[in-house]
């Protein structure tokens, strides 16, 4: 799929965008800190989102939907901060995320391609026991002695104003987040596999007869695409918020399929709605910090859920959205 | 027994009893008795009348939150949002409840539960709208609806409606009046009467009316319901009103019959469990109830088991997640019991992702 834009939806992009430039530059040359930081704070929440909304849109791709990356997150942060806690080591953990990502996204491939479990309840599976077990198996002594990743400066780069702290002055992950984007892209529409995958979502009765093994390969990308998930997890445990606490992934896996949705199922284009979304929890938080304005923070805090219900019923209007046609179906080889 | 009644309750039984010897397995990974644990839990959920109140108590919201996941599905939807909508009805029901006083009770007690439910029917009602008129995916927009609940019902409760009494500085509001509380008659709450009654309509409504049959029509084949002349947006809409408006019933009854007030973060999971009750049901509002029992069970007697034998009370949610996947899975169980294969058993859900 092409993913070719109409034109006025083009143009109505290329409008936003500029609109947003010339309000943040406003918003910079009056006070550079508390833009810096609200914007430091959109790149934050983006990438967890992104890896999420990754995840779920390799699943897509392929005609499975994945509603447990909630539950993903939330175990593989809960592997990701207990493997560094006990091995002291950061990588260590990040790895143990990743791997209990990949684990879950097995499982959710087991149980919807494998067992042909409806999707949507399978997901759900993933999300109860994933709550259930991090808080059976939670240990409040466990710490992260040597805290949390902590941000590099990209040389030169770091120092440019406002961009350098904003995209430069990053920690690990969302540097490895940003070169998945890249990945991803690629491989989805410029790869082999990227075809395969999107003609298994789209008609995997014409894939099969091409010689693809359409429930093979539903199997393997769902499993990687939890490894996506895994990583996010990790990000959140080892980098965002540098501890475990229960229910911490805190219905962004959710938030992660509505930015999928946006960004038409496209790694850049889910980043894009990645970075609205982390906007408004940054501004939620830096509303709630310095009380500049008499908002009561609650309903700061509706905003980017009320904003997702509007863009996703606007967006319905509009038409501009359509789903692999093979997408929630279980394959049954014919 | 007749047989096809016999197949249907085979696959939740032994999914039940698979989920709880797993959760064994759990047990003595913690150095505890299975056995012990297990006991405490019965005990804890039924030994005496005080046992037995908690299990209708922690039943009733179950009861509710099942039947709104259910009676959704029957129309092909999938509603996610009971959270968002039992929040809604404790606190509008809370608000009336307390909000007015010098009313008789049986004036004030049903106005109270029809705030909440009438402020459930409306949120439910606007996923089901937004459906019907844009497409809008009601997982995704229920989703985002129980997170504005949430917010909604926490300034509403530390706000306008906070109990000021004492030097209370926890959000919540004052304590309803007695003519809004829901009695309970010896160990059985009214709630869970009320609850009951809502289970057994569901079932004529959708088995035994003309709307009932559009609804269902609407479920097997949307497009098919449509040629024939189903207006397919109003059924999509009413249908989650009604979803959100049993959800809320379940919040409302909390606030009035149990918890006495709304206070924030308190009702806090209870309404994704419906998802688990419908499921476990097999989306059928009858079955709900016993459904719905069981887990009320597990969670009044997860304290005492947490007391007696150590174990962490959020096993009950391992075990839930356990169970809802066997059931899900029922060919694990078909095949342990060598049982044919019958796809009418089988949840299908997913196909309905994304379209409108």
């Amino acid at each position: 799929m092409g993913e070719v834009m109409k034109p006025q939806q083009r143009q109505l992009l290329y409008a936003g965008l500029a609109v947003m430039l010339v309000i943040i530059w406003l918003f910079y040359s009056a006070n550079g800190p508390q833009t810096t930081a609200v914007l430091a704070g959109t790149v934050r929440a983006a990438t967890l989102l992104a890896l999420g909304a990754m995840c779920g849109m390799i699943g897509e791709r392929s005609g499975v939907v994945n509603i447990g990356i909630e539950g993903q997150f939330l175990l593989s942060a809960f592997a990701a901060f207990t493997i560094a806690s006990m091995t002291g080591s950061l990588f260590m953990g990040t790895l143990a995320g990743i791997g209990m990502g990949l684990m879950m996204g097995w499982m959710l491939a087991a149980m919807a391609v494998g067992l042909k479990v409806d999707q949507i309840i399978a997901g759900t599976v993933l999300n109860i026991a994933a709550l259930g077990l991090t808080s059976f198996f939670y240990d409040r002594s466990r710490s992260l002695g040597m805290g949390k990743y902590t941000n590099i400066d990209l040389g030169p780069l770091a120092d440019i104003p406002l961009v350098g702290t904003v995209f430069f002055s990053r920690p690990p992950l969302t540097y490895l987040t940003m070169a998945l984007l890249f990945v991803v892209h690629i491989a989805l529409f410029r790869s082999v596999w990227g075809m395969r995958t999107r003609a298994i979502g789209e008609h995997p009765g014409a894939a099969d007869t091409v010689g693809i093994d359409v429930l093979r390969l539903r199997y393997l990308n769902v499993t990687l695409a939890g490894g996506l998930a895994g990583l996010g997890g990790s990000y959140l445990a080892l980098e965002a918020v540098g501890t475990f606490s229960r229910a911490m992934s805190g219905g962004r896996g959710f938030l992660a399929l509505a930015v999928m949705i946006f960004g038409r199922r496209t790694p850049f284009g889910a980043y894009a709605a990645a970075l609205f979304f982390g906007f408004t929890t940054a501004l939620q938080n830096q509303f709630q910090l310095n009380n500049t304005f008499d908002i009561p923070p609650q309903f700061v805090g509706m905003l980017p859920f009320v904003v997702t219900i509007i863009v996703v019923a606007l967006s319905g209007l509009v038409g501009s959205m359509r789903d692999p046609a093979a997408l929630g179906q279980n394959y049954e080889k014919g | 027994m007749s047989r096809s009644i016999l197949r249907t309750v085979a696959i939740p039984l032994v999914a039940v009893v698979l989920g709880l010897l797993i959760g064994a397995v759990l047990i003595l990974s913690q150095n505890a008795s299975p056995s012990t644990a297990y006991t405490a839990l019965v005990v804890g959920g039924l030994g005496d009348a005080d046992a037995v109140l908690r299990t209708l108590q922690k039943a009733t919201p179950l009861i509710f939150g099942g039947l709104a996941v259910a009676f959704a599905f029957k129309a092909g939807m999938f509603n996610i949002g009971g959270q968002g909508q039992l929040l809604i009805g404790a606190v509008f029901a809370a608000g009336v409840g307390f909000g007015i006083d010098g009313l008789p009770m049986v004036v004030h007690l049903p106005l109270a539960l029809l705030a909440g439910a009438v402020a459930g029917a409306i949120w439910g009602g606007l996923a089901g709208t937004l459906k019907a008129t844009t497409g809008a995916h009601e997982v995704i927009v229920t989703i985002m609806l129980n997170f504005v609940a949430g917010n909604l019902t926490d300034w509403l409760s530390a706000n306008p409606w906070k109990d000021n009494s004492g030097n209370n500085i926890v959000a919540r509001t004052p304590l309803v009046e007695d003519s809004a509380t829901i009695p309970t008659l010896g160990a059985v709450p009214v709630g869970f009467l009320l609850a009951v009654a809502a289970a057994a309509t569901c079932w004529l409504v959708l088995e035994r009316t003309t709307y009932g049959f559009e609804v269902r029509s609407v479920g097997h084949n949307r497009n098919a319901a449509q040629y024939s002349g189903i207006r397919v947006g109003w059924i999509m809409a009413s249908t989650m009103a009604v979803a959100g408006m049993l959800a809320a019933l379940g919040g409302a009854v909390e606030s009035l019959g149990v918890d006495g007030r709304f206070e924030a973060g308190v009702n806090v999971g209870l309404g994704f469990e419906g998802i688990t009750i419908a499921l476990l049901a097999r989306a059928n509002p009858l079955g709900v109830i016993p459904a719905a029992l069981l887990v009320g069970l597990m969670e009044a007697g997860a304290s005492r088991m947490q007391f007696k034998a150590g174990v962490a009370p959020e096993l009950i949610d391992v075990i839930q997640a356990l169970i809802l996947f066997f059931v899900a899975a029922p060919i694990i169980i078909r095949w342990l019991l060598r049982m044919r294969h019958d796809t009418s058993e089988q949840l299908q859900l997913g196909a309905g992702w994304g379209k409108s």
